[in-house]
């Protein structure tokens, strides 16, 4: 077939490698101009002194950024924070999500409706979502507190609360995310493999940690990455809830600094150390992604 | 599941259904509460006990387009009198629009950063997924040497946090003018969204048989017009799905507009959350600013629904 192709080819002109090349070398270009260029010249910018808000020339002065950025305990808090918040925020939508995704794994009528119902919240805007979920935290008249008869509390504004509140918020979202992953994991089991088990008269657990835990698993994991890397990178959502130094999440650190504070040497060098986990996240992510498309 | 179900499965089930309900219930709060005070009058939106039945009233989307300042003291009966409806609901609240030298009644930015919002994602949408269809046709049916690195290399470029990337970009967008233009942030986003639009368009191509094409190529097309009259006609639902896809994050996007945009090309979800302010805030035009701005994604969601999976996994889970 492909032989006998050949001849309509060369009559065309153009060559299978030369529509291969403009195919897919203008997207190439593109990200390499405006996402890989940005980088190395930032990467520049790391080793120097240089405030975007002056017209003093950047100053070389080596890795003098890094050193500092390393060795300042207020940067290592930004990260602690950083990472109880994806802890938290993961951990709930997994509970939630995977429940859910065991709950919904059964014939129930309107079960599509259901499910497009449980994705709206992720396919808004973080920002608004941040700034409506406000609305239900407040103190006096929202209805988090009247629900939960927490009269008063000051969900957004307590050093010791806030935290975990914008993580609720995340685990509102993105809950259904794991869930629909879960869900394809667990409708994807074979059923012989339970009615396998009940002729064995295999009890509850059993048939859960040995059949549909380990059946899940590849997706869960996925989910999990994926979630951790998103959670990892959280602006938005907190930038918009709280502003206090509990709530200082890297990337919101990573803001301040280079638009407010205008120390952008400085910034461009914790952007790289950001970018630099953010990588390590990422590959371990398309590899399990890659296993999953093989399968 | 077995066919015969045991009296103690079918409780189960029910339980199950009964929880599963319930957590549906408490996702849709929040929702409902948006679009709830939308429409509450604004003494009714920060009630204690909160309000939940109401007599809904549009005051709050009229409020949402209009310049409008507090006054105080009594208003002119007969200007009262002589306003129009829509103005009477304002003039009730204790506000009154602010007009221009002609009697014409100033805008909010609000519609200005919908149009925004609008234009950039669409032109965006547009050019993602039109360059992201043509790139995973090339790396579906052609071999390139490193094809899984080039593949890394472009979801690589969509993972990275938005602030890392717009440092770099507002420097180099300084220089050459490109802050707080429209031009600018559809840059962006056809960048942002062009990784996701190659990854899923390249499972969608997958799909498509080649012996389509070849049975065209054998009749004497040329691989273009193959690639134009076969391959795109069959891929259509694919590229109907990741614009969507593309669409709902460039209009979800904060964290670039934020960083790029200052007043004339800025979008809604920037702009909402700045209306905020010090002292009283007015919580139903903010609900009524969200909740239009809300309405486009929602409607998407329940056109893509049979897509969603696939979206959010950048297309490796197919259904």
């Amino acid at each position: 077939m492909a032989q006998s192709a050949r001849p309509a080819l060369a009559r065309s002109g153009l060559s299978d490698l030369a529509i291969r090349n403009v195919f897919i070398i203008p997207s190439i270009v593109f990200l390499i101009v405006f996402n890989i260029f940005p980088l190395l010249y930032s990467l520049g910018f790391s080793f120097t002194e240089y405030r975007a808000s002056m017209n003093a020339p950047a100053n070389f002065v080596g890795l003098q950024n890094y050193r500092d950025l390393l060795s300042d305990e207020g940067i290592w808090n930004n990260f602690t924070i950083t990472a109880k918040y994806v802890i938290i925020s993961v951990c709930g939508q997994v509970i939630v999500g995977f429940g859910m995704a065991l709950l919904l794994n059964r014939k129930i009528p309107g079960k599509g409706l259901l499910t497009t119902l449980m994705m709206l919240p992720m396919m808004m805007s973080m920002a608004v979502v941040g700034l409506f979920w406000q609305l239900l935290y407040s103190p006096s008249w929202g209805i988090v507190n009247y629900v939960l008869h927490t009269e008063g509390m000051v969900w957004l504004s307590d050093p010791d609360v806030a935290l975990v509140a914008i993580a609720i918020t995340d685990i509102w979202m993105w809950s259904p995310f794991v869930m629909l992953l879960c869900l394809a994991g667990l409708s994807a089991i074979p059923s012989s493999l339970y009615e396998a088990a009940a002729i064995d008269r295999a009890s509850r657990w059993f048939v859960f940690s040995r059949i549909t835990l380990p059946l899940v698993a590849p997706l869960l994991l996925i989910a999990i990455i994926f979630r951790t890397m998103e959670a990892f990178k959280t602006f938005d959502i907190a930038f918009v809830m709280a502003s206090m130094d509990e709530t200082e999440l890297v990337a919101i650190k990573l803001y301040k600094m280079a638009f407010q504070e205008w120390q952008t040497g400085r910034s461009c060098a914790l952007a790289y150390i950001v970018l630099l986990a953010v990588l390590a996240i990422t590959n371990i992510y398309i590899k399990y992604l890659n296993k999953l498309k093989e399968r | 599941m077995a066919a015969v179900q045991s009296k103690g499965q079918q409780i189960w089930n029910r339980l199950a259904v009964l929880l599963a309900l319930l957590v549906l219930v408490i996702t849709m709060i929040p929702l409902y509460w948006i679009g709830s005070t939308a429409f509450k009058a604004r003494a009714d939106a920060t009630t204690v006990p909160p309000t939940v039945f109401f007599k809904p009233q549009i005051t709050a989307f009229i409020k949402l387009f209009t310049a409008r300042v507090q006054f105080r003291g009594e208003i002119d009966k007969d200007a009262y009198a002589a306003a129009p409806w829509w103005e009477k609901l304002v003039l009730d609240g204790g506000e009154r629009f602010i007009k221009d030298d002609k009697g014409y009644i100033e805008n909010s930015g609000y519609a200005a950063r919908f149009l925004n919002s609008l234009i950039i994602a669409v032109t965006s949408t547009f050019l993602a997924v039109a360059m992201g269809t043509v790139t995973a046709y090339g790396f579906s049916r052609f071999k390139m040497p490193g094809e899984a690195d080039w593949l890394f290399f472009i979801l690589s470029t969509r993972m990275l946090p938005p602030v890392v990337v717009a440092i770099p970009m507002f420097l180099m967008y300084r220089i050459v003018g490109l802050v707080d233009t429209h031009v600018g942030l559809i840059i962006l986003y056809t960048a942002f969204n062009l990784s996701f639009s190659v990854w899923l368009m390249k499972g969608f191509m997958d799909e498509i048989p080649k012996e389509y094409e070849e049975a065209a190529l054998v009749d004497g097309y040329t691989r273009m017009a193959a690639f134009f009259k076969i391959v795109l006609p069959q891929a259509v639902t694919g590229i109907a799905a990741t614009a969507v896809f593309c669409f709902i994050t460039a209009w979800n996007e904060y964290a670039f507009a934020l960083m790029m945009t200052t007043r004339k090309a800025q979008t809604a979800p920037p702009y909402i959350p700045s209306q905020l302010g010090s002292g009283l805030t007015d919580w139903t035009t903010i609900a009524a600013g969200s909740l239009l701005f809300l309405v486009p994604v929602t409607i998407f969601t329940f056109l893509l629904r049979n897509h969603l999976l696939r979206g959010v996994t950048f297309g490796a889970i197919r259904k």
